[in-house]
């Protein structure tokens, strides 16, 4: 009993560290060239090297900086619309099949047209964040607003809630378990969509860093950001799931 | 607060309504004095919850006349109280209109003492049993300045159990802060246990086919003889 709750609570750690195994294995007995399969060794002093010279530091910063800008542009922006359109049903017949036209367009579609409207630099890749996050996020407020129970609304009215103090204090906290929601899957997006943004049109940036290692055909190096990016994609997201614990939302995930 | 409802009206002038095609009501008459609790039997589908939408005011009626002088306040079926705030914040929409903020913290104290909800202030609507959320609710359409109640079928989601503890809750409450009561129901004991007059309705659309005056004084037990009387003429109204 007591060997099982601890093997339970250490199974992550044990899937890792076998992962790893693995990994030393394959390019121990050398199934892959050396060059297109970095050993771990290779990669652990790569970390190193990119630590001393100060450039995963920079390109982290870089890529959060992209990622937080183009992010909080999308929700400020997403879910006032949504907001709006979830009680509009006139506005939502009008936008919504153009919302969904764009939600399925690859932001990566966007590329040349972001290169070529903002150059080089921060720009670009705010706007690629902001057109993978912003129709997402608008269409989830939206669907969670209509589909508030109408129960919610009558009491309301019972207590004359009006205009603004219905959505502060009716409309919004009502849908606010499902935004927070939306605001996970979105950042996801975000920071799958920020590599591929920075491969193309950024000077730095962890997307940057993969692109830069696979034209020195330096696959430690690259192996070393991948890292970097899935760990602190891991880590982002805990901290996002720390709103839902908010005595507010609890309702929203317990029932 | 004002515990007295004297001064409320609640009227129906030959109000007629219909959803298209069907006719809900026809011609229906009716009349709530102050203070009285009214209770309302009917076939499921007759029209009950119509004739409470039209006493709030959600709906407007096709034809005929709706007087309503006093604060309208509604208990539903369940899910009333709003998730995202506590029991004492939900009370608390009930209080809006009290300025003052010591006197608001007074009543709320009162009222959490009068449902028996003391020590669950803070707690979230997800957190109580479907008996506790309801008197929840109770205390949030007592609070401030209401004078009528509007009761949807309050109790048909609980058990049998809770069913029966919440009325006798209801008939204590209602004696320490009188109000004029419309009362929806398809369960008879409630009726009989609750009501001043209970009015049997009949199959859509809607008509009063029978007023009957409860006078035996409340609380009443379910044995009660005044109680199985009325449940009798109830049940034989219904055709059951």
């Amino acid at each position: 009993m007591k060997f099982s709750t601890l093997f339970s609570k250490l199974s992550s750690v044990i899937v890792l560290f076998a992962l790893i195994l693995l990994w030393y294995i394959i390019s121990l007995v050398n199934l892959f060239p050396a060059y297109a399969f970095p050993s771990p060794g290779s990669v652990l002093a790569s970390f190193r090297e990119e630590i001393v010279t100060g450039r995963l530091l920079n390109d982290i910063v870089a890529s959060l900086w992209r990622v937080v800008i183009g992010f909080v542009l999308s929700a400020g922006l997403g879910i006032p619309i949504g907001l709006w359109l979830g009680q509009h049903l006139k506005g939502r017949q009008a936008l919504l099949p153009m919302l969904n036209f764009f939600r399925f367009l690859s932001p990566l579609a966007w590329i040349p047209f972001a290169i070529l409207w903002f150059h080089i630099g921060d720009k670009p890749a705010i706007f690629l964040i902001f057109m993978a996050t912003f129709f997402p996020m608008a269409l989830a407020t939206m669907v969670a607003v209509a589909s508030i129970p109408s129960i919610y609304f009558r009491v309301a009215q019972d207590y004359n809630y009006r205009g603004i103090e219905l959505l502060t204090n009716v409309t919004f906290p009502a849908v606010l378990p499902q935004v927070i929601t939306a605001l996970r899957v979105s950042y996801g997006i975000a920071w799958v969509v920020i590599v591929a943004a920075e491969m193309v049109g950024c000077q730095d940036g962890l997307g940057y860093g993969i692109w830069e290692a696979r034209n020195g055909l330096r696959l430690d190096s690259a192996v070393c950001y991948m890292i970097v990016i899935g760990s602190l994609g891991m880590g982002i997201d805990r901290l996002l799931a720390q709103l839902t614990k908010l005595p507010g939302v609890r309702w929203g995930y317990e029932r | 607060m004002k515990d007295n409802p004297s001064t409320t009206k609640l009227i129906f002038e030959k109000v007629s309504h219909s959803y298209g095609a069907v006719s809900v009501l026809q011609d229906l008459n009716l009349e709530v004095k102050a203070g009285e609790v009214v209770v309302l039997v009917g076939p499921s589908g007759c029209g009950k919850t119509t004739i409470l939408n039209l006493l709030s005011g959600h709906i407007q009626p096709v034809s005929g006349y709706i007087t309503r002088e006093g604060t309208v306040r509604t208990v539903y079926q369940q899910d009333g109280l709003f998730p995202w705030l506590t029991v004492s914040e939900n009370i608390g929409i009930g209080l809006r209109s009290i300025k003052d903020e010591s006197q608001r913290e007074h009543e709320m104290a009162e009222l959490i003492e009068l449902v028996h909800l003391d020590g669950f202030a803070h707690h979230y609507p997800h957190q109580l049993s479907g008996g506790m959320r309801q008197r929840a609710e109770l205390a949030r359409v007592l609070a401030g300045d209401s004078d009528i109640l509007l009761m949807d079928e309050p109790f048909s989601a609980l058990d049998y159990q809770a069913r029966h503890k919440m009325r006798g809750e209801l008939v204590r409450v209602l004696d320490k802060r009188p109000r004029t009561v419309v009362f929806v129901t398809h369960d008879i004991e409630e009726a009989a246990q609750l009501a001043d007059r209970v009015l049997v309705l009949s199959k859509r659309p809607a008509t009063i086919c029978r007023e009957l005056p409860i006078p035996t004084p409340r609380p009443r037990g379910l044995a009660d003889d005044g109680v199985v009387e009325a449940m009798r003429l109830i049940l034989n109204e219904l055709g059951l």
